[in-house]
């Protein structure tokens, strides 16, 4: 990917690890514009919702309108990856306590479902991405969400521990762990690379 | 499997980043924190303006008060501990809090050494006030640091200095030759490696905020501007006129710190910040940024 390329996704930038998510996709060839306001939706085909708190993301969110920005970016056909509190943002409906999503996920999530810090960990799950051998994956887990069960639209595509931890659905991405804390130095890591192609082909 | 692992404990600190962490003393002050957007509380017995006022021994939160706050909010919760104070470290990681400050805000129980951190599953979070300080807390396991400045007073002038100091010390090893680098570890008293390490980087290995004397939304952006990538808010919320209020507006301040338009906007009808100190006119004994070694 070259020029072209660099202003067609961009990083949710209002709180958590965007930084970490624009190195892994500079790394997979992308460069990424930091989206603070919905005005900086404008042009782009994919947008990262990244980790971070969940519930401060939906505080920062609701001044700027960008609940509504996203949920017209994705109905407009852009692309949607979401990491950790990124997919609690997506899902449709969220546990541990409730609190409001954009609900284009659909799936229910646990916040905090495997407890606090102390239980957060690196771990090895089975990925089968679409038109990919199934494989193993390093996974980190941070305070992570847990998913407790997916519409009949989702498709589980990463697993550990035989629960679901990747997810797709229409153009939307998502993990409870985060792949952008796993980057290679070589092309970035195989769910960003997942996330550009998806790019590529909501574009075309 | 892997746990308690530095990287676990730096990515927590990642995941906080762009945030604003706010002392809170109850179960209710942590609600409202969390109603306001911020992405951790720190549970402590008295903000540090109260512990300044009331002088006295300083010591970790009582596990009651840590709990109450764990089961109301779901944001991380973190508590502090007296520097070199390893049970209460102890005490706290068994309470389940999710990260530790070893803070010069309490009353120190040791003079020369700090907590041993890579011992610990929990991530830890140390104060500095110039690079070399940093270094070292690096060296003993911290996963975050903070600025230090000078808690309690509402005052920025100490968290800029301490800021500047740190950014500009690791700007001035970037540009260092390797045997250059040797003699700056000896004149930082810090372990060597890890000084390469910065000098290789260009930042800290761990993430890098900032604490002590933010008032207002002007002050927070202030620091993000200067370097921080989040903030720490003690006594400057629940100690002004309008803690919900000025809680939402900081949260604001620190995502929009470049925007001098949000800022004005977020600064409008706060009331009353908390007081301020000058900090010249503390007597040195006054002084908590002095503790650490």
């Amino acid at each position: 990917m070259g020029i072209e390329a660099e202003a067609l996704v961009g990083v949710l930038a209002l709180q958590g690890d965007f930084a970490a998510h624009e190195r892994a996709l500079a790394l997979a060839g992308a460069g990424a514009r930091p989206v603070r306001v919905p005005a900086d939706l404008s042009g782009l085909r994919g947008l990262v919702l990244p980790g971070g708190e969940s519930t401060a993301l939906l505080r920062l969110m609701a001044p700027v309108g960008m609940e509504e920005a996203v949920r017209r970016f994705h109905g407009a056909g852009g692309v949607l990856f979401g990491t950790c509190a990124g997919l609690i943002l997506l899902a449709a409906k969220v546990t541990g306590p409730e609190q409001p999503s954009l609900g284009l996920l659909d799936a229910v999530v646990a916040r905090n479902g495997y407890g606090r810090q102390i239980d957060s960990f690196v771990g090895t799950g089975r990925i089968g991405l679409p038109g990919e051998e199934e494989r193993d994956l390093e996974m980190v887990f941070i305070r992570a969400p847990r998913v407790l069960a997916v519409g009949p639209g989702v498709r589980i595509v990463g697993t550990h521990s035989g629960e679901p931890v990747l997810l797709e659905q229409d153009r939307i991405l998502a993990a409870t762990f985060h792949p952008e804390m796993s980057v290679q130095p070589e092309g970035g890591g195989p769910i960003h690379r997942r996330f550009l192609a998806m790019c590529d082909a909501a574009g075309r | 499997m892997e746990t308690g692992s530095l990287r676990l404990k730096t990515g927590l600190a990642e995941m906080l980043k762009g945030g604003v962490i706010m002392d809170v003393v109850n179960a209710a002050q942590a609600k409202i924190a969390q109603e306001a957007g911020a992405v951790a509380v720190m549970a402590l017995e008295r903000v540090p303006a109260d512990i300044r006022r009331d002088g006295g021994v300083a010591r970790m939160s009582s596990p009651k008060t840590i709990r109450e706050i764990m089961a109301t909010v779901s944001i991380p919760v973190m508590a502090k501990c007296r520097i070199g104070h390893f049970v209460e470290a102890q005490i706290l990681q068994s309470l389940g809090v999710d990260f530790i400050d070893e803070s010069e805000v309490l009353t120190p129980a040791d003079e020369a050494h700090h907590v041993d951190k890579h011992a610990f599953r929990v991530p830890f979070v140390c104060g500095c006030r110039d690079l070399g300080e940093a270094l070292r807390r690096i060296a003993e396991g911290a996963a975050m640091i903070r600025t230090k400045g000078e808690a309690g007073t509402g005052n920025i002038v100490e968290a800029v200095r301490h800021m500047r100091a740190v950014t500009g010390g690791i700007r001035e090893l970037t540009v260092l030759r390797e045997e250059e680098l040797a003699a700056k570890a000896k004149e930082l008293q810090a372990p060597l490696e890890v000084v390469r390490l910065v000098a290789k980087l260009g930042r800290l290995p761990v993430p890098n905020f900032s604490a002590g004397g933010v008032a207002t939304p002007a002050d927070a952006a202030l620091m993000m501007q200067l370097g921080a990538e989040s903030v720490f808010v003690g006594s400057g919320i629940f100690k002004s006129d309008d803690p919900a209020k000025r809680a939402v507006a900081i949260v604001q301040a620190v995502t929009h710190y470049m925007d001098a338009e949000v800022l004005a906007r977020v600064s409008e009808d706060l009331g009353d910040a908390m007081p301020g100190l000058d900090i010249a006119k503390l007597a040195p004994g006054d002084l908590l940024q002095t503790r650490g070694w």
